[in-house]
Protein backbone atom coordinates (compact mmCIF):
# COMPACT_ATOMS: atom_id res chain seq x y z
CA UNK A 1 0.00 0.00 0.00
CA UNK A 2 1.37 3.28 -0.67
CA UNK A 3 1.01 6.10 1.81
CA UNK A 4 0.70 9.17 0.03
CA UNK A 5 3.12 12.34 0.87
CA UNK A 6 2.09 15.92 2.34
CA UNK A 7 2.65 16.92 -1.35
CA UNK A 8 1.21 14.57 -3.35
CA UNK A 9 -0.30 15.61 -6.40
CA UNK A 10 -2.60 13.21 -8.50
CA UNK A 11 -1.86 12.01 -12.40
CA UNK A 12 -4.61 12.59 -14.16
CA UNK A 13 -5.02 11.53 -18.09
CA UNK A 14 -7.70 13.16 -20.04
CA UNK A 15 -8.87 12.13 -23.45
CA UNK A 16 -10.55 15.35 -25.01
CA UNK A 17 -11.95 15.94 -28.13
CA UNK A 18 -10.73 18.12 -30.51
CA UNK A 19 -14.02 19.69 -31.48
CA UNK A 20 -15.82 20.69 -28.42
CA UNK A 21 -13.77 19.72 -25.03
CA UNK A 22 -9.99 20.17 -26.04
CA UNK A 23 -11.37 23.30 -27.44
CA UNK A 24 -13.26 24.27 -23.94
CA UNK A 25 -9.54 23.73 -22.21
CA UNK A 26 -7.84 25.74 -24.85
CA UNK A 27 -10.54 28.56 -23.80
CA UNK A 28 -10.02 28.14 -19.96
CA UNK A 29 -6.01 28.78 -21.02
CA UNK A 30 -6.70 31.65 -23.11
CA UNK A 31 -8.68 33.23 -20.33
CA UNK A 32 -6.41 33.05 -17.98
CA UNK A 33 -8.17 30.64 -15.59
CA UNK A 34 -6.46 29.19 -12.83
CA UNK A 35 -7.24 25.31 -12.27
CA UNK A 36 -5.96 22.39 -11.27
CA UNK A 37 -2.80 21.41 -13.44
CA UNK A 38 -3.04 17.48 -12.56
CA UNK A 39 -5.04 16.73 -16.02
CA UNK A 40 -2.45 15.75 -18.87
CA UNK A 41 -4.60 16.19 -21.49
CA UNK A 42 -4.59 13.62 -25.19
CA UNK A 43 -6.43 15.54 -27.72
CA UNK A 44 -7.96 13.05 -30.16
CA UNK A 45 -10.13 13.96 -32.87
CA UNK A 46 -13.52 12.34 -31.28
CA UNK A 47 -14.49 10.87 -27.94
CA UNK A 48 -15.48 7.87 -30.19
CA UNK A 49 -11.84 7.49 -30.85
CA UNK A 50 -11.06 6.31 -27.49
CA UNK A 51 -10.94 2.59 -27.27
CA UNK A 52 -11.17 1.09 -23.96
CA UNK A 53 -7.07 0.11 -23.98
CA UNK A 54 -5.90 4.06 -24.02
CA UNK A 55 -7.70 3.85 -20.63
CA UNK A 56 -6.63 0.37 -19.61
CA UNK A 57 -2.93 1.27 -20.68
CA UNK A 58 -3.48 4.75 -18.69
CA UNK A 59 -4.16 3.21 -15.17
CA UNK A 60 -1.72 0.27 -15.90
CA UNK A 61 0.69 2.77 -16.70
CA UNK A 62 0.21 4.63 -13.50
CA UNK A 63 -2.51 6.99 -13.97
CA UNK A 64 -4.33 7.77 -10.69
CA UNK A 65 -7.30 8.59 -12.68
CA UNK A 66 -8.74 8.98 -15.93
CA UNK A 67 -11.21 12.10 -17.30
CA UNK A 68 -12.70 11.76 -21.01
CA UNK A 69 -14.15 14.74 -22.22
CA UNK A 70 -16.89 15.43 -25.85
CA UNK A 71 -19.41 16.81 -27.39
CA UNK A 72 -22.72 17.00 -25.52
CA UNK A 73 -25.09 14.74 -27.12
CA UNK A 74 -26.18 15.96 -30.27
CA UNK A 75 -23.19 18.29 -31.08
CA UNK A 76 -20.62 15.46 -31.69
CA UNK A 77 -18.87 16.81 -35.34
CA UNK A 78 -19.21 13.41 -36.69
CA UNK A 79 -23.01 12.80 -35.47
CA UNK A 80 -23.07 10.36 -32.89
CA UNK A 81 -19.11 9.53 -31.83
CA UNK A 82 -20.14 10.78 -28.45
CA UNK A 83 -23.12 8.16 -28.32
CA UNK A 84 -21.18 5.31 -29.01
CA UNK A 85 -18.37 6.44 -25.92
CA UNK A 86 -21.22 6.91 -23.95
CA UNK A 87 -22.39 2.92 -24.69
CA UNK A 88 -18.55 2.33 -24.30
CA UNK A 89 -17.77 4.09 -20.75
CA UNK A 90 -20.94 2.61 -19.22
CA UNK A 91 -19.18 -1.00 -19.72
CA UNK A 92 -15.82 0.05 -19.28
CA UNK A 93 -17.11 1.78 -15.79
CA UNK A 94 -18.37 -1.43 -14.69
CA UNK A 95 -15.50 -3.71 -15.55
CA UNK A 96 -13.19 -1.09 -13.79
CA UNK A 97 -15.36 -1.22 -10.64
CA UNK A 98 -15.00 -4.65 -10.34
CA UNK A 99 -10.97 -3.99 -10.91
CA UNK A 100 -11.05 -2.58 -7.68
CA UNK A 101 -11.20 1.48 -9.65
CA UNK A 102 -14.03 3.25 -8.31
CA UNK A 103 -16.11 6.09 -10.35
CA UNK A 104 -13.87 8.95 -8.88
CA UNK A 105 -11.00 7.93 -11.06
CA UNK A 106 -13.00 7.54 -14.21
CA UNK A 107 -15.54 10.34 -15.24
CA UNK A 108 -17.12 11.01 -18.60
CA UNK A 109 -17.91 14.95 -18.76
CA UNK A 110 -19.54 17.26 -21.88
CA UNK A 111 -18.01 20.20 -22.34
CA UNK A 112 -18.33 22.61 -25.28
CA UNK A 113 -15.87 24.42 -27.00
CA UNK A 114 -17.50 27.93 -25.30
CA UNK A 115 -17.45 26.10 -21.11
CA UNK A 116 -14.13 27.01 -20.42
CA UNK A 117 -15.19 27.67 -17.10
CA UNK A 118 -16.95 24.27 -16.26
CA UNK A 119 -13.85 22.52 -17.58
CA UNK A 120 -11.71 24.26 -15.20
CA UNK A 121 -13.93 23.33 -12.71
CA UNK A 122 -14.03 19.67 -13.69
CA UNK A 123 -10.59 19.45 -13.57
CA UNK A 124 -10.53 20.86 -9.87
CA UNK A 125 -12.99 18.63 -8.86
CA UNK A 126 -11.09 15.65 -9.98
CA UNK A 127 -7.98 16.60 -9.07
CA UNK A 128 -9.40 17.15 -5.15
CA UNK A 129 -11.30 14.11 -5.49
CA UNK A 130 -8.33 12.01 -6.34
CA UNK A 131 -6.06 13.64 -4.20
CA UNK A 132 -8.24 12.57 -1.52
CA UNK A 133 -8.21 9.23 -2.52
CA UNK A 134 -4.24 8.57 -2.81
CA UNK A 135 -2.11 7.00 -5.25
CA UNK A 136 -3.59 4.17 -7.54
CA UNK A 137 -0.10 3.00 -7.75
CA UNK A 138 -0.67 -0.11 -9.80
CA UNK A 139 2.25 -1.22 -10.42
CA UNK A 140 2.49 -1.44 -6.69
CA UNK A 141 -0.66 -3.43 -6.46
CA UNK A 142 1.09 -6.27 -8.84
CA UNK A 143 4.10 -7.14 -6.39
CA UNK A 144 4.07 -9.75 -4.20
CA UNK A 145 3.60 -9.31 -0.62
CA UNK B 1 22.46 -39.36 -34.59
CA UNK B 2 20.73 -38.80 -31.39
CA UNK B 3 16.72 -38.13 -31.42
CA UNK B 4 15.56 -34.67 -30.49
CA UNK B 5 14.79 -34.56 -27.02
CA UNK B 6 11.35 -33.78 -26.34
CA UNK B 7 9.54 -32.53 -22.59
CA UNK B 8 6.44 -31.80 -21.67
CA UNK B 9 5.50 -29.79 -18.26
CA UNK B 10 2.39 -28.63 -16.44
CA UNK B 11 2.01 -26.00 -14.12
CA UNK B 12 -1.19 -24.54 -12.98
CA UNK B 13 -3.45 -26.24 -15.24
CA UNK B 14 -6.39 -28.63 -15.43
CA UNK B 15 -4.49 -32.04 -17.34
CA UNK B 16 -6.91 -30.42 -20.62
CA UNK B 17 -3.58 -29.76 -22.75
CA UNK B 18 -1.99 -33.05 -21.69
CA UNK B 19 -4.96 -34.47 -23.00
CA UNK B 20 -5.48 -32.48 -26.23
CA UNK B 21 -1.43 -34.07 -26.75
CA UNK B 22 -2.54 -37.17 -26.02
CA UNK B 23 -5.68 -36.60 -28.41
CA UNK B 24 -2.98 -36.64 -31.34
CA UNK B 25 -4.09 -40.63 -31.06
CA UNK B 26 -1.89 -42.71 -33.72
CA UNK B 27 0.32 -39.51 -34.49
CA UNK B 28 1.48 -39.63 -31.04
CA UNK B 29 3.37 -42.64 -32.01
CA UNK B 30 5.15 -40.71 -34.44
CA UNK B 31 6.13 -38.02 -32.18
CA UNK B 32 7.86 -40.93 -30.01
CA UNK B 33 9.64 -42.34 -32.97
CA UNK B 34 11.00 -38.88 -33.91
CA UNK B 35 11.25 -37.53 -30.41
CA UNK B 36 13.19 -39.16 -27.13
CA UNK B 37 10.59 -37.59 -24.18
CA UNK B 38 12.82 -36.99 -21.32
CA UNK B 39 10.22 -35.23 -19.19
CA UNK B 40 6.73 -35.65 -19.27
CA UNK B 41 5.54 -35.60 -15.14
CA UNK B 42 1.99 -36.42 -16.62
CA UNK B 43 2.39 -39.97 -18.05
CA UNK B 44 5.95 -41.04 -17.21
CA UNK B 45 7.60 -41.11 -13.90
CA UNK B 46 10.81 -38.33 -13.70
CA UNK B 47 11.69 -36.45 -10.78
CA UNK B 48 13.47 -32.91 -10.28
CA UNK B 49 16.47 -34.32 -10.37
CA UNK B 50 16.28 -36.26 -13.44
CA UNK B 51 15.35 -32.86 -15.14
CA UNK B 52 18.32 -30.49 -12.99
CA UNK B 53 20.96 -33.65 -14.54
CA UNK B 54 20.40 -32.48 -17.68
CA UNK B 55 22.87 -30.38 -19.69
CA UNK B 56 21.46 -27.01 -20.30
CA UNK B 57 20.36 -26.50 -23.49
CA UNK B 58 19.62 -30.22 -24.27
CA UNK B 59 15.88 -30.34 -24.79
CA UNK B 60 15.29 -29.81 -28.19
CA UNK B 61 11.65 -28.36 -27.23
CA UNK B 62 9.67 -28.28 -24.14
CA UNK B 63 5.74 -27.60 -23.95
CA UNK B 64 5.01 -26.09 -20.79
CA UNK B 65 0.95 -25.71 -20.25
CA UNK B 66 0.15 -24.05 -17.18
CA UNK B 67 0.40 -20.94 -15.57
CA UNK B 68 2.63 -20.11 -12.66
CA UNK B 69 1.26 -18.92 -9.31
CA UNK B 70 3.77 -20.51 -6.33
CA UNK B 71 7.38 -21.01 -6.44
CA UNK B 72 7.52 -24.79 -7.25
CA UNK B 73 6.08 -23.69 -10.89
CA UNK B 74 8.39 -20.56 -10.78
CA UNK B 75 11.30 -22.83 -10.24
CA UNK B 76 10.51 -25.32 -13.24
CA UNK B 77 10.04 -22.46 -15.38
CA UNK B 78 13.12 -20.98 -14.91
CA UNK B 79 14.78 -24.81 -14.75
CA UNK B 80 12.91 -25.53 -18.17
CA UNK B 81 14.48 -22.41 -19.38
CA UNK B 82 17.50 -22.74 -18.68
CA UNK B 83 17.44 -26.46 -20.21
CA UNK B 84 15.46 -26.30 -23.20
CA UNK B 85 16.47 -24.74 -26.63
CA UNK B 86 13.03 -23.71 -27.50
CA UNK B 87 10.46 -23.24 -24.69
CA UNK B 88 6.83 -23.09 -25.92
CA UNK B 89 3.73 -21.56 -23.73
CA UNK B 90 1.71 -24.28 -25.12
CA UNK B 91 -2.31 -23.77 -23.91
CA UNK B 92 -3.81 -20.81 -22.71
CA UNK B 93 -2.60 -20.84 -19.32
CA UNK B 94 0.87 -20.53 -20.34
CA UNK B 95 0.00 -18.34 -22.86
CA UNK B 96 -2.06 -15.42 -20.92
CA UNK B 97 -2.95 -16.89 -17.62
CA UNK B 98 -6.04 -19.03 -18.37
CA UNK B 99 -8.59 -20.18 -15.94
CA UNK B 100 -6.65 -20.46 -13.15
CA UNK B 101 -5.68 -16.69 -13.70
CA UNK B 102 -9.19 -15.46 -12.88
CA UNK B 103 -7.64 -16.56 -9.58
CA UNK B 104 -6.63 -12.69 -9.58
CA UNK B 105 -9.55 -11.38 -8.64
CA UNK B 106 -8.44 -12.09 -5.52
CA UNK B 107 -5.38 -12.90 -3.43
CA UNK B 108 -3.48 -15.45 -2.00
CA UNK B 109 -5.31 -14.48 2.19
CA UNK B 110 -8.66 -14.25 0.03
CA UNK B 111 -8.83 -17.68 -1.60
CA UNK B 112 -7.43 -19.23 1.92
CA UNK B 113 -10.07 -17.58 3.88
CA UNK B 114 -12.53 -19.19 1.02
CA UNK B 115 -10.74 -22.46 0.82
CA UNK B 116 -9.89 -23.57 3.77
CA UNK B 117 -12.54 -21.69 6.58
CA UNK B 118 -15.88 -20.57 4.50
CA UNK B 119 -16.70 -22.87 1.76
CA UNK B 120 -20.13 -24.51 3.59
CA UNK B 121 -18.20 -28.37 2.81
CA UNK B 122 -14.96 -27.29 5.26
CA UNK B 123 -14.85 -28.16 8.78
CA UNK B 124 -12.23 -26.96 10.13
CA UNK B 125 -12.52 -25.81 13.86
CA UNK B 126 -8.72 -25.54 14.57
CA UNK B 127 -8.24 -22.96 12.01
CA UNK B 128 -5.55 -25.32 10.38
CA UNK B 129 -3.90 -23.50 7.22
CA UNK B 130 -1.27 -25.13 5.17
CA UNK B 131 2.44 -24.48 6.70
CA UNK B 132 5.72 -23.94 4.29
CA UNK B 133 7.34 -25.94 6.78
CA UNK B 134 6.06 -28.78 9.29
CA UNK B 135 8.59 -30.46 11.06
CA UNK B 136 7.47 -34.64 11.16
CA UNK B 137 9.28 -37.46 12.97
CA UNK B 138 10.99 -38.24 9.51
CA UNK B 139 11.82 -34.31 9.19
CA UNK B 140 11.19 -31.29 7.78
CA UNK B 141 7.96 -31.37 5.27
CA UNK B 142 7.95 -27.89 2.55
CA UNK B 143 5.17 -26.33 0.51
CA UNK B 144 5.37 -24.35 -2.21
CA UNK B 145 4.88 -20.36 -1.44
CA UNK B 146 1.21 -19.92 -3.16
CA UNK B 147 1.44 -16.12 -4.94
CA UNK B 148 -0.92 -13.41 -4.67
CA UNK B 149 -0.95 -12.98 -8.33
CA UNK B 150 -1.16 -15.61 -10.89
CA UNK B 151 1.32 -15.44 -14.04
CA UNK B 152 1.37 -16.43 -17.43
CA UNK B 153 4.44 -18.42 -18.65
CA UNK B 154 6.49 -15.16 -20.76
CA UNK B 155 5.86 -13.27 -17.13
CA UNK B 156 8.63 -15.14 -15.90
CA UNK B 157 11.01 -16.68 -18.60
CA UNK B 158 11.43 -15.74 -21.62
CA UNK B 159 9.26 -17.75 -23.92
CA UNK B 160 10.33 -18.65 -28.00
CA UNK B 161 6.22 -19.34 -29.18
CA UNK B 162 2.92 -18.91 -27.69
CA UNK B 163 0.40 -21.93 -28.58
CA UNK B 164 -3.23 -20.82 -27.82
CA UNK B 165 -6.26 -22.94 -27.02
CA UNK B 166 -8.21 -24.33 -23.79
CA UNK B 167 -6.77 -27.15 -24.98
CA UNK B 168 -5.63 -26.58 -28.04
CA UNK B 169 -6.91 -28.11 -30.60
CA UNK B 170 -5.96 -31.42 -32.34
CA UNK B 171 -5.15 -30.07 -35.62
CA UNK B 172 -3.20 -27.49 -34.50
CA UNK B 173 -1.14 -29.57 -32.24
CA UNK B 174 -0.33 -31.70 -35.15
CA UNK B 175 0.97 -28.90 -37.29
CA UNK B 176 2.64 -27.55 -34.69
CA UNK B 177 4.88 -30.39 -34.16
CA UNK B 178 5.39 -31.38 -37.47
CA UNK B 179 6.62 -28.01 -38.50
CA UNK B 180 9.35 -28.96 -35.62
CA UNK B 181 9.87 -32.06 -37.04
CA UNK B 182 10.39 -30.48 -40.49
CA UNK B 183 12.13 -27.29 -38.87
CA UNK B 184 9.77 -24.59 -40.34
CA UNK B 185 9.49 -22.58 -37.03
CA UNK B 186 8.71 -18.69 -37.20
CA UNK B 187 10.91 -16.38 -35.83
CA UNK B 188 10.54 -16.34 -32.16
CA UNK B 189 7.45 -14.74 -30.31
CA UNK B 190 5.20 -15.69 -32.26
CA UNK B 191 2.15 -17.59 -31.87
CA UNK B 192 1.88 -20.82 -33.99
CA UNK B 193 -1.09 -23.49 -33.91
CA UNK B 194 -3.50 -20.49 -34.97
CA UNK B 195 -5.00 -18.00 -37.44
CA UNK B 196 -4.01 -14.13 -38.01
CA UNK B 197 -7.90 -13.21 -38.19
CA UNK B 198 -11.01 -13.43 -35.51
CA UNK B 199 -12.83 -16.56 -34.88
CA UNK B 200 -15.47 -15.11 -36.94
CA UNK B 201 -13.57 -15.13 -39.64
CA UNK B 202 -13.90 -18.75 -38.79
CA UNK B 203 -17.27 -18.52 -37.94
CA UNK B 204 -19.77 -19.93 -40.85
CA UNK B 205 -23.32 -18.03 -39.15
CA UNK B 206 -24.45 -15.84 -41.31
CA UNK B 207 -23.84 -12.10 -40.26
CA UNK B 208 -26.10 -9.32 -40.57
CA UNK B 209 -26.15 -6.19 -38.81
CA UNK B 210 -25.14 -6.29 -35.56
CA UNK B 211 -28.38 -3.99 -32.84
CA UNK B 212 -29.38 -5.57 -29.97
CA UNK B 213 -31.56 -4.42 -26.86
CA UNK B 214 -29.45 -6.35 -24.62
CA UNK B 215 -27.82 -9.93 -23.55
CA UNK B 216 -29.19 -12.78 -22.74
CA UNK B 217 -27.00 -15.88 -21.36
CA UNK B 218 -26.81 -19.03 -23.30
CA UNK B 219 -29.15 -21.24 -21.25
CA UNK B 220 -31.80 -18.23 -21.34
CA UNK B 221 -32.92 -18.43 -24.92
CA UNK B 222 -32.57 -20.87 -27.93
CA UNK B 223 -30.57 -19.33 -30.26
CA UNK B 224 -30.94 -20.07 -34.27
CA UNK B 225 -28.20 -21.60 -35.27
CA UNK B 226 -27.75 -20.33 -38.76
CA UNK B 227 -27.22 -16.88 -37.32
CA UNK B 228 -24.40 -14.66 -35.17
CA UNK B 229 -25.00 -15.83 -31.99
CA UNK B 230 -23.88 -11.47 -31.01
CA UNK B 231 -27.10 -10.45 -33.20
CA UNK B 232 -28.89 -12.53 -31.41
CA UNK B 233 -28.08 -10.99 -27.67
CA UNK B 234 -25.69 -14.09 -26.62
CA UNK B 235 -22.43 -12.46 -25.76
CA UNK B 236 -19.82 -14.08 -27.77
CA UNK B 237 -16.40 -13.11 -27.65
CA UNK B 238 -15.47 -14.00 -31.54
CA UNK B 239 -14.69 -10.51 -32.40
CA UNK B 240 -11.89 -10.36 -29.67
CA UNK B 241 -10.45 -13.52 -30.47
CA UNK B 242 -7.57 -15.38 -32.50
CA UNK B 243 -9.41 -17.76 -34.62
CA UNK B 244 -7.44 -21.21 -36.22
CA UNK B 245 -9.44 -23.37 -33.67
CA UNK B 246 -12.36 -23.94 -36.22
CA UNK B 247 -15.11 -22.65 -33.89
CA UNK B 248 -15.87 -25.81 -31.98
CA UNK B 249 -17.94 -24.22 -29.75
CA UNK B 250 -19.98 -22.50 -32.57
CA UNK B 251 -20.78 -25.47 -34.15
CA UNK B 252 -22.91 -26.68 -31.38
CA UNK B 253 -24.67 -23.47 -30.67
CA UNK B 254 -22.75 -22.28 -27.91
CA UNK B 255 -20.42 -18.74 -28.18
CA UNK B 256 -17.23 -18.37 -28.22
CA UNK B 257 -15.68 -17.55 -24.68
CA UNK B 258 -12.05 -16.41 -26.12
CA UNK B 259 -9.52 -18.95 -25.25
CA UNK B 260 -7.81 -18.75 -28.21
CA UNK B 261 -6.50 -14.95 -26.64
CA UNK B 262 -6.19 -11.25 -28.51
CA UNK B 263 -5.83 -11.78 -32.36
CA UNK B 264 -3.01 -10.14 -33.74
CA UNK B 265 -2.38 -6.87 -32.93
CA UNK B 266 -4.81 -5.97 -30.30
CA UNK B 267 -3.23 -5.29 -26.69
CA UNK B 268 -6.02 -6.33 -24.11
CA UNK B 269 -8.64 -8.70 -25.29
CA UNK B 270 -11.28 -8.14 -22.40
CA UNK B 271 -10.68 -4.39 -23.43
CA UNK B 272 -11.62 -5.27 -27.48
CA UNK B 273 -14.51 -7.51 -26.61
CA UNK B 274 -16.19 -4.78 -24.05
CA UNK B 275 -15.72 -2.59 -26.84
CA UNK B 276 -17.39 -4.60 -29.57
CA UNK B 277 -20.29 -5.20 -26.53
CA UNK B 278 -21.05 -1.80 -26.03
CA UNK B 279 -21.19 -0.97 -29.76
CA UNK B 280 -23.62 -2.99 -30.91
CA UNK B 281 -26.53 -1.49 -28.11
CA UNK B 282 -28.93 -0.22 -29.86
CA UNK B 283 -29.84 2.63 -27.50
CA UNK B 284 -28.44 6.17 -26.91
CA UNK B 285 -30.27 6.94 -23.75
CA UNK B 286 -27.75 6.49 -21.13
CA UNK B 287 -30.20 5.05 -18.52
CA UNK B 288 -31.03 2.24 -21.18
CA UNK B 289 -27.17 1.61 -21.67
CA UNK B 290 -26.40 1.38 -17.86
CA UNK B 291 -29.60 -1.11 -17.64
CA UNK B 292 -27.93 -3.10 -20.70
CA UNK B 293 -24.49 -2.97 -18.65
CA UNK B 294 -25.63 -3.79 -15.30
CA UNK B 295 -27.70 -6.75 -16.53
CA UNK B 296 -24.44 -8.56 -17.34
CA UNK B 297 -23.58 -10.34 -13.97
CA UNK B 298 -19.88 -10.90 -14.34
CA UNK B 299 -18.55 -8.67 -16.97
CA UNK B 300 -14.36 -9.24 -15.66
CA UNK B 301 -15.54 -12.51 -15.92
CA UNK B 302 -16.46 -12.15 -19.16
CA UNK B 303 -14.04 -10.28 -20.96
CA UNK B 304 -11.01 -11.81 -19.71
CA UNK B 305 -12.22 -15.63 -18.60
CA UNK B 306 -8.92 -16.54 -20.30
CA UNK B 307 -6.46 -13.73 -20.27
CA UNK B 308 -6.65 -11.71 -17.12
CA UNK B 309 -3.05 -12.15 -16.43
CA UNK B 310 -2.37 -11.31 -19.66
CA UNK B 311 -4.18 -8.10 -19.50
CA UNK B 312 -3.16 -4.50 -19.12
CA UNK B 313 -4.54 -4.32 -15.33
CA UNK B 314 -3.14 -7.85 -14.95
CA UNK B 315 -4.88 -8.51 -11.71
CA UNK B 316 -7.99 -6.55 -9.58
CA UNK B 317 -7.00 -4.22 -7.15
CA UNK B 318 -5.89 -5.43 -3.64
CA UNK B 319 -6.34 -3.45 -0.43
CA UNK B 320 -3.76 -5.56 1.80
CA UNK B 321 -4.99 -3.32 4.79
CA UNK B 322 -8.35 -3.98 4.37
CA UNK B 323 -8.07 -7.50 4.96
CA UNK B 324 -9.91 -9.82 6.61
CA UNK B 325 -12.83 -8.00 4.78
CA UNK B 326 -11.35 -9.14 1.89
CA UNK B 327 -11.13 -8.63 -1.69
CA UNK B 328 -15.34 -9.46 -1.74
CA UNK B 329 -16.15 -6.36 0.80
CA UNK B 330 -13.60 -4.07 -0.66
CA UNK B 331 -15.90 -4.88 -4.27
CA UNK B 332 -18.97 -4.29 -2.69
CA UNK B 333 -17.30 -1.11 -1.16
CA UNK B 334 -16.25 0.09 -4.48
CA UNK B 335 -19.44 -0.89 -6.09
CA UNK B 336 -21.25 0.89 -3.19
CA UNK B 337 -19.13 4.28 -4.86
CA UNK B 338 -20.42 3.46 -8.24
CA UNK B 339 -23.77 3.62 -7.48
CA UNK B 340 -23.83 6.94 -5.49
CA UNK B 341 -21.55 8.50 -8.25
CA UNK B 342 -22.74 11.60 -9.89
CA UNK B 343 -22.21 12.12 -13.43
CA UNK B 344 -23.15 15.53 -15.10
CA UNK B 345 -25.63 13.51 -17.24
CA UNK B 346 -26.88 16.47 -20.34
Amino acid sequence: MVVPSDNYEPRIVGFLCNWCAYQGADLAGTSRMAYAPNVRIVRVMCTGRIDPTFVLKAFSSGADGVIIAGCHPGDCHYSEGNYKTTRRIAFLRKLLAQMGIDGERFRLEWVSAGEGAKWAQIADEMSAAVKEKGPLAWRENLKEA
Amino acid sequence: MSKPKLALYWAASCGGCEIAVVRLYAKILDVAAFFDIVLWPCIMDFKYKDVEALPDKSIDLCLFNGAVRNSEQEHMAHLLREKSKVLVAYGTCAYLGGIPGLANVANREAIFQRVYHETPSTINDDGVRPQLRYQVPEGELTLPVFYDTVRTLAQVVPVEYFVPGCPPVKEQTEAVLQAVIEGRLPAPGSVVGASDKTVCDDCTRIKEEKRVRGFYRPYEIIPDPSRCLLEQGIICAGPATRGGCGGPCLSVNMPCRGCYGPPPNVVDQGGKLLSALASIIDSQDPDEIERVADAIPDLLGICYLFGLPASLLRRVRQDRRAFPAGVTGELAREQGDLAVMTQRAP
